[in-house]
């Protein structure tokens, strides 16, 4: 991702919609995933880390406080990829940061996708391609919002290897909401289950 | 040079016309009847008493009076701004938006070219103000109101597009610059469309009042071209600050979309 020193992602007395005073630390190279019934606030959540929408509460990366950076910086920092992704451009290249092949190729891209038509993804493909997008702006943390909803057996696990090697690599802390036990069970380091108010450590 | 007055019952005749034109409508089942005779109505009758109200201010002439009329002139288009958006910033920032980028970029065109251009004295002298004003206020207003209708219908719709280039860490200008662009591309339109028709498609109306009352077409000209300049300029601006003030209102100090900043609408 960056050449920057790998930071925890620290979520102190976070409140937004019913819940109350989340606290959560997300190590670097760490995987927290998140679960949650329908309507629980996992969305809410990771829109609330990223500073969409007024909330209570307080977000670190590292030691330094969200509202030392500017609102821009901050999301550029801790990136959020919603799980619906958004092409405003006509072509797929006129939406990264910086081209990253390397990425397109673990997921499953060759180099020529990114000249492709916007017009012409699949779900599947906008859904692994804004992970790529995200990547490319290079974040320090990452929010993933039911990243794999849209992908395949072959296509999400294809997705979960790339996630999980480039974790380990970059050291970057990563809060994952997955819907899917399964998942939560191969890809995180500690799971939590949304539970009213709070945060339940899960099995 | 005569000039022909109408008597009443002559525009009798065209408003029959407006009632056939309504009837049928009605008859077509084409659910436009009633708004043409609501608005044809109205047509009738606040220009029936302006022209009372205009007499009476050309009588006078001071200054007071030539303020206190701008000024509901002023409010009147505000409020005609503010209705005609479907989704509009709450707290009274639309009708506050719509009326301050009206006043910043109307008053100042006409106050600008009642001194440096027509020069009459003196310069408020109401049978030059109050017309330039009209016709700057109604166009401005149009163009106002159709930007920021454009843009909060724009936001209303495209939210997640302008969120997910938040995410992605563009600043607020940046995420919502493609419709910022647009809006004011559609508030301009009526005015660029004119301008390139005039005098070929279609021949304005103010130049043909002015003809039609009695003034030779060369004059008539000049006056046009005018009123058509100062019409642009001041939609112009007025479009780029209500565009630029609606715009920032939806967004606070985090560079955060606040769709709660804006009402639901009509269904």
């Amino acid at each position: 991702m960056t050449g920057t020193k790998p930071e925890a992602l620290r979520i102190e007395n976070l409140s937004i919609g019913a819940l109350k005073d989340i606290q959560l630390t997300i190590e670097p190279g760490e995987i927290v995933c998140l679960s949650g019934e329908s309507g629980s606030g996992k969305s809410r959540l990771l829109r609330a880390v990223a500073d969409l929408e007024p909330h209570e509460g307080e977000v670190f990366l590292g030691e330094a406080n969200r509202d030392n950076f500017t609102a821009h910086e901050w999301r550029k920092k801790v990136m959020l990829v919603p799980a619906e992704s958004q092409w405003w451009a006509d072509l797929v290249r006129d939406h990264f940061c910086h081209p990253v092949p390397e990425a397109l190729a673990a997921l499953g891209f060759e180099p020529e996708a990114m000249d492709w038509s916007v017009a012409r993804l699949s779900s599947g493909e906008k859904q692994r391609l804004a992970a790529a997008r995200a990547l490319s702006c290079q974040p320090e943390a990452l929010l993933l919002d039911e990243p794999t909803a849209n992908l395949d057996d072959e296509n999400t696990q294809q997705y979960e290897d790339w996630i999980r090697r480039l974790i380990e690599q970059e050291n970057r802390p990563v809060l994952w909401v997955a819907h899917d036990e399964a998942q939560m069970k191969r890809v995180g380091d500690r799971h939590f289950r949304i539970k009213g108010d709070h945060l339940e450590t899960a099995r | 040079m005569n000039v022909i007055d109408l008597a009443w019952w002559e525009l009798a005749i065209a408003a029959v016309m407006v009632v056939a034109l309504a009837a049928t409508s009605l008859v077509a089942r084409l659910d436009v009847g009633k708004p043409i005779l609501i608005a044809a109505a109205r047509t009738v009758i606040q220009l029936s008493l302006i022209g009372l109200v205009l007499e009476a201010l050309f009588a006078v002439g001071s200054f007071h009076w030539v303020a206190l009329m701008a000024g509901v002139m002023l409010l009147v288009a505000g409020r005609e701004v503010m209705a005609r958006q479907k989704h509009r910033l709450t707290g009274g920032w639309a009708f506050g938006i719509g009326t301050v980028s009206m006043f910043v970029s109307g008053f100042t065109v006409t106050i600008l070219t009642l001194t440096v251009v027509i020069g009459p004295d003196p310069w408020y002298t109401p049978q030059y103000a109050i017309p330039l004003l009209g016709m700057l206020l109604g166009n401005t207003m149009t163009g106002v109101a159709l930007s920021l209708d454009r843009l909060t219908e724009a936001v209303w719709r495209q939210r997640a597009v302008i969120e997910n280039r938040l995410m992605l860490g563009q600043c607020w200008q940046e995420a919502i610059g493609d419709f910022r662009r647009e809006a004011m591309r559609s508030g301009m339109m009526p005015m660029i469309n004119s301008m390139a028709a005039a005098g070929i498609v279609s021949l304005p109306g103010m130049m043909t009042g002015q003809i039609l009352g009695g003034s030779p077409p060369s004059v008539a000209v000049k006056y046009q071209i005018l009123v058509m300049f100062t019409i642009t300029v001041g939609s112009g601006f007025g479009a780029i600050v209500a565009v630029s003030a609606g715009s920032r209102r939806l967004f606070d100090d985090r560079e955060r979309l606040r769709m709660d900043r804006l009402s639901a609408g009509k269904a």
